[in-house]
C-alpha cells in the first residue's frame, strides 16, 4: 500500500532530528492556529495564495528564500560546530551518515531554495515596474512557477523527518548516487524536489524572458532599458538555455535508479563522467544566473545613491551579454583533475579567465560611477561597497583556480569552498540584501530601519571574512571539503575562528528579523509618501508605494535610460507632477484575475513527488492525473481578466495626490 | 590577520611546502599568478574606498558631476587592464597545463618507478607491478626517483592527492588516469582522497613514505618475504566497504589485476552497500 514507506522511515532514534522537527512542527502548528483563529484564511487565499500579481509573487519568493536561508544556515552551523570539535581522535557529534546529509542539504538548499528564489523574486517584483508595464507576460504561469518551487521546498524539508536526504554532495555525482551505492530514498528526495522546482524555474525564466523582450513601455527600446532589466534578461536567457540540461540529466539518473538504465553506471557502457560534464553544463551558467541580477542591483544602487547615471552603460550591457555567452564555455574547469589532457584543460582555463575581463570592466564601471558622485551612505550603498571590496578577492581566487596546474593542488579543497562562498556571499547575498533594502519601500510603502540594516551589513561583512579566510588557509594546508573529522590538530584553531565567523553571520540573520519587526512597528515614521524615497532614476519610482495592482495608470513614454530622472528634470517637483497626473484622462484597465492553478498544481506535484520517492505507485498515478486535470481546467478557462474602471483608477490616483499634498 | 595566517600555513605543511618538483612548480604558479592579480586587485580596493569616502554627499570640496557617464579614454583603459592580466595568466595557464600535465613524464634522468593505484571503499591499494608486491594504505617510494602512477577505482570516484608532492588526479571506475610525481627527499607525507566517496571518506588517508633508495630495496625484499597473496579471491575481501584502519602488505600480486579491475570485469559482482 505505502511502498517503501514504513514507520522505520521516521528517525525516532535520533533525538537531534526529532527535537528539531518537533520544534518546527510546533511553530507551523502555532502559525496555522493563529491564522485560523484570526480568520485570515480568506485574506491569504484572495490576496496571496491565488494572486497572480507579479509584485505579490515576488514578495512570496523572497519570503520563501528567507525562510529557507534559516534552514540552510542551520545546516551550516551544524557543519561548522562539527568541524570545530572533530579534531585529532575526536569524532564530533555528527556521525558520517548524518554529516553527509547535512552538507548535501546545505548546498542544495542554499543554491536552489535560497539564492534562486531570492533572485527570481527580485526580478519578478522589479522587472514590470522598471519596464513600465502592468504585469508580466504570463501571470498565471508566473504563479505556477512560484508554487512549483514551493513544492520542491516542501519535499526537501519533509526529507528531514520522513526518510533521509541525499548523502552524495549537492550535485549527486554518480556512481555514488546510483542505486548500488545510495539505495535509500535520499537521492530520490534530492532528484524529485529539484525536478519539480526546476520546472518552476524554467517556467519563470520563459515568462520573464518574454516579458523583457515583448513588454516594454512605449518608446523603450533596448538602448533605453534599465541596466537591471538587461542583467535580468541575460540571467533568464541562461535559465531557458541551461535548466533543460539539468532536467534531462536528472531524468537520466532517475531512469538509472528507477528502471535499471545504465547512463551513468559502471557497467554496460555507462559512464559517470558524462553526468559530471552535463551537470556542470548547467552548473556553471547557474552561477551567472545568480550573480548577473546581483550585478544589476549594484548598478542601480551605485548610480542612484551617487546621483549620477551609470558610468559606461554600453560597456556594462556588452559585458553582461559577453558573460552570458561565455558562461556556457567553461564548464570543464570544475574537473580539470579528470585528466582530460593539456590542450583541453588549457582551453577551458583560458576561457574561464576571459570571463574575468567583462567582470573586471563591470567593477571599474561601478568605480567610475562613484567618481564625481554625491554619495549618500544608505544601507544599500554599504552592501554595494562591501561587495566591490569582497568580490574582487573572490574573483582573484577564482581566476587562480582557472589555471589548471594551480587547480591540481586546490581542487576540492577548503580553498575552493572559501572561493565560491566568497563570490556567492560577497556577490549574490550582498546583492540580494542591497536589493531588498532598496526596493522594500516600493513593495510596502515604508523604508527599513537604516541603523539595524547597517548592523546586519557589518555582521555579514566581518562574519564572512572571519568564517572564510581560515578556510582559504586550511585549503592551502591540504584540508579537503566534505570531511567529517580530521587528524591534524593544527587545523583546529582555524576551524574555531571560522565557527566564530559563522556565529557573527547568525547574529546578522537574527538582526534581519529584528530589523523587519522594528521597521513594521515604526512604519508610520518611515512612510514613503512620494513613491520616490531614494531620489531614483528608473520608472518604478514614478508610481506610488506600494503600487496599485495595475502598476501604471497610464503607460509612461520613455526616451532614455534613466527615464524617471529625466522626467524629474523636465517636470519639476513631485507636487507639480501630481497636479498634472490628476488632470490626466484615465481609461479602463484590464488586470489578470486571481487563479488557484499554481496552488493546486503544487499540491499534486508534491503528491506525485512524494509517492515516487517512496514507490507508492497509486499515489504517483493520482498526483499525475490531478496535475493533468488542473492544467486542462486552466486551459479551458476564459475568464482570465477582470476590469478596473477608469473612475477607480482616477480615484486611486487622486487619493494618492491628496496624501502627498498633506505630506 | 590574513597575511599572518598565510605565513603560518606556508611554513608548516600543505601545498605551500612542497617536497617534489611538481609541487614546487605549482607553488611558483600560485605565487606568480597571485602577485600579478594583486597588482590590480589592491589598487581597485583602495580606489573603491577612497572614491566612496571622498565623494560622500557631505564633502563640500568634492566636485559633483551629475551628468558624467562616459569617457572613451577610461573605457579603453578599463577594458585593457583585465585583458592584459588575462593575457599574462593565459600564457601561464597554457604553458603550465602542458608542462605539468599529469600524464607527462617528468624530465629526469632516473628511470621511473611504476605504481598502480586502486581506490577501494574506503581504502587505497598500491600495486608495484614490476616488484610483484602490493601495499594497503601505505605508499612506500624511493626519494629522488620519478613515480609513474596509473590509477583506477573499484566502485565510485575518488581523487588521489598528496598535497606536498603536487597534482591530484581522479580515480574513476572503468577508467585509467595517469600521474607523475616525485619526492625530492626522504620523509613522510600525508595522502588523502580529495573527492567525496561516501561514509568512510574522511578516514581515507594514507602515508606516503619516501625513503633512501637502499631502504626502499630493503622494504621490497622484506615485503616479498612476508605477507599474503593478492589474487582475485583475496581482492574480493578488499572490495567490501570498510574503514581505512592500518596498513598491510602483500608478498605476491596476481598478474594483470589492475588491468582486470580497470576494465570493469569485477564491477558486475561488486557487493551492494547496505544502507
Amino acid at each position: 500500500m505505502f511502498g517503501r514507506l514504513t514507520w522505520a522511515a521516521i528517525p525516532f532514534d535520533q533525538p537531534v532530528v526529532m527535537i528539531a522537527s518537533g520544534i518546527v512542527g510546533f511553530v507551523i502548528f502555532c502559525v496555522l492556529a493563529l491564522v485560523t483563529f484570526k480568520g485570515w484564511w480568506p485574506y491569504l487565499w484572495r490576496e496571496w495564495i491565488t494572486s497572480v500579481d507579479h509584485k505579490r509573487i515576488g514578495v512570496m519568493y523572497i519570503g520563501l528564500a528567507l525562510l529557507m536561508l534559516v534552514r540552510g544556515f542551520s545546516d551550516a552551523m551544524l557543519m561548522r560546530s562539527q568541524l570545530a570539535l572533530a579534531a585529532g581522535h575526536a569524532q564530533g557529534y555528527l556521525p558520517p551518515e548524518h554529516y553527509d546529509q547535512i552538507f548535501s542539504a546545505h548546498g542544495t538548499i542554499m543554491i536552489f531554495f535560497v539564492a534562486m528564489p531570492f533572485v527570481i523574486g527580485l526580478m519578478n517584483f522589479v522587472l514590470p515596474l522598471q519596464l513600465g508595464v502592468r504585469d508580466v507576460a504570463f501571470p498565471v504561469l508566473n504563479s505556477v512557477g512560484f508554487w512549483l518551487s514551493a513544492a520542491g521546498v516542501l519535499l526537501v524539508n519533509v526529507s528531514l523527518v520522513v526518510g533521509e536526504f541525499a548523502r552524495t554532495g549537492w550535485l549527486a555525482y554518480p556512481p555514488l548516487s546510483e542505486v548500488a551505492y545510495s539505495p535509500g530514498v535520499g537521492v530520490d528526495y534530492y532528484l524529485w524536489s529539484l525536478q519539480i522546482s526546476g520546472l518552476g524555474t524554467l517556467l519563470s525564466g520563459i515568462n520573464l524572458t518574454t516579458t523583457i523582450l515583448k513588454l516594454r513601455a512605449p518608446g523603450m527600446g533596448y538602448r533605453q532599458m534599465p541596466i537591471f532589466c538587461w542583467t535580468a534578461l541575460a540571467s533568464n536567457l541562461l535559465i531557458v538555455a541551461a535548466f533543460p540540461i539539468l532536467t534531462a540529466t536528472f531524468a537520466m539518473l532517475l531512469l538509472d535508479r528507477y528502471c535499471g538504465f545504465h547512463f551513468f553506471t559502471n557497467e554496460l557502457g555507462g559512464n559517470p563522467m558524462m553526468y559530471v560534464n552535463l551537470i556542470w553544463c548547467w552548473g556553471h551558467p547557474e552561477v551567472y544566473i545568480l550573480i548577473l541580477p546581483a550585478f544589476g542591483v549594484f548598478s542601480e544602487v551605485v548610480a542612484t545613491f551617487s546621483g549620477k547615471p551609470l558610468f559606461g552603460r554600453r560597456s556594462m550591457v556588452m559585458a553582461t551579454m559577453v558573460i552570458c555567452v561565455l558562461s556556457f564555455l567553461v564548464w570543464l574547469h570544475h574537473f580539470f583533475t579528470m585528466g582530460a589532457g593539456a590542450d583541453v584543460n588549457a582551453f577551458f582555463g583560458i576561457m574561464t579567465m576571459l570571463i574575468a575581463v567583462p567582470t573586471g570592466v563591470k567593477v571599474f564601471n561601478w568605480l567610475f560611477t562613484l567618481y564625481g558622485g554625491r554619495i549618500r551612505f544608505t544601507t544599500p550603498v554599504y552592501w554595494a561597497i562591501g561587495f566591490m571590496v569582497t568580490f574582487v578577492i573572490g574573483g582573484m581566487t577564482g581566476v587562480l583556480m582557472a589555471i589548471p596546474p594551480a587547480d591540481f593542488v586546490l581542487h576540492n579543497s577548503l580553498f575552493l569552498i572559501a572561493h565560491f562562498h566568497n563570490v556567492i556571499i560577497g556577490g549574490v547575498v550582498f546583492g540580494v540584501m542591497a536589493g531588498i533594502t532598496y526596493w522594500f519601500p516600493k513593495a510596502f510603502g515604508f523604508t527599513l530601519n537604516e541603523r539595524l540594516g547597517k548592523s546586519v551589513f557589518w555582521c555579514w561583512f566581518v562574519g564572512f571574512y572571519l568564517a572564510f579566510t581560515p578556510l582559504y588557509v586550511l585549503g592551502l594546508m591540504g584540508a579537503t571539503r566534505r570531511m567529517q573529522h580530521y587528524s591534524n590538530m593544527h587545523w583546529q584553531p582555524f576551524m574555531l575562528v571560522a565557527m566564530a565567523g559563522a556565529l557573527l553571520i547568525l547574529l546578522g540573520i537574527v538582526l534581519t528579523g529584528v530589523q523587519l519587526a522594528v521597521s513594521i512597528r515604526r512604519r508610520n515614521l518611515n512612510r514613503d509618501v512620494t513613491g520616490d524615497p531614494w531620489n531614483g532614476r528608473t520608472l518604478e519610482w514614478s508610481i506610488p508605494s506600494p503600487p496599485p495592482a495595475w502598476n501604471f495608470a497610464q503607460l509612461p513614454p520613455v526616451d532614455r535610460a534613466d527615464a524617471f530622472w529625466a522626467m524629474k528634470q523636465q517636470r519639476g517637483t513631485a507636487q507639480e507632477r501630481q497636479d498634472r497626473n490628476v488632470k490626466r484622462a484615465y481609461e479602463t484597465i484590464h488586470v489578470p484575475r486571481n487563479n488557484p492553478t499554481g496552488f493546486f498544481l503544487a499540491f499534486f506535484a508534491v503528491l506525485l513527488g512524494f509517492s515516487l520517492i517512496w514507490h507508492i505507485w497509486w499515489g504517483a498515478g493520482l498526483g499525475l492525473l490531478g496535475a493533468i486535470v488542473v492544467c486542462l481546467i486552466q486551459a479551458w478557462r476564459t475568464d482570465g481578466e477582470t476590469e478596473v474602471s477608469a473612475e477607480k483608477v482616477a480615484a486611486f490616483e487622486r487619493l494618492h495626490g491628496v496624501q502627498e499634498g498633506a505630506a | 590577520m590574513t597575511s599572518a595566517a598565510l605565513l603560518m600555513a606556508s611554513c608548516s605543511e600543505g601545498v605551500l611546502d612542497p617536497h617534489g618538483p611538481v609541487g614546487k612548480a605549482e607553488r611558483v604558479i600560485l605565487y606568480d599568478a597571485t602577485a600579478i592579480m594583486l597588482a590590480v586587485v589592491i589598487p581597485v580596493i583602495v580606489l573603491t574606498l577612497v572614491f566612496a569616502w571622498w565623494f560622500r554627499a557631505k564633502n563640500k570640496r568634492a566636485h559633483y558631476r551629475p551628468d558624467w557617464e562616459y569617457s572613451g579614454r577610461i573605457e579603453m583603459i578599463i577594458w585593457s587592464i583585465p585583458a592584459l592580466i588575462v593575457l599574462f595568466l593565459g600564457g601561464i595557464a597554457w604553458t603550465g597545463s602542458h608542462d605539468l600535465d599529469p600524464p607527462a613524464p617528468l624530465a629526469d634522468s632516473a628511470a621511473p618507478l611504476d605504481i598502480e593505484v586502486i581506490s577501494l571503499d574506503w581504502r587505497w591499494l598500491f600495486i608495484y607491478p614490476h616488484e610483484g608486491i602490493a601495499s594497503l594504505n601505505r605508499l612506500v617510494v624511493p626519494a629522488g626517483v620519478p613515480l609513474r602512477f596509473r590509477l583506477t577505482s573499484t566502485t565510485v570516484m575518488n581523487s588521489f592527492f598528496v598535497p606536498q608532492l603536487g597534482s591530484q588526479i581522479y580515480t574513476m571506475p572503468n577508467m585509467v588516469t595517469r600521474l607523475n610525481l616525485k619526492a625530492d627527499q626522504p620523509g613522510t607525507f600525508e595522502g588523502l582522497s580529495a573527492q567525496f566517496s561516501g561514509d568512510g571518506f574522511s578516514d581515507m588517508r594514507f602515508d606516503l613514505v619516501a625513503t633512501e633508495a637502499e631502504a626502499f630495496k630493503d622494504w621490497v625484499n622484506t615485503t616479498k618475504s612476508q605477507g599474503g597473496v593478492l589474487d582475485s579471491t583475496t581482492f574480493e575481501e578488499l572490495v567490501k566497504p570498510a574503514k581505512a584502519d592500518g596498513a598491510q602488505t602483500y608478498a605476491q600480486v596476481s598478474e594483470g589485476l589492475f588491468d582486470k579491475i580497470s576494465l570493469g570485469s569485477r564491477a558486475a559482482v561488486s557487493p551492494q552497500r547496505g544502507r
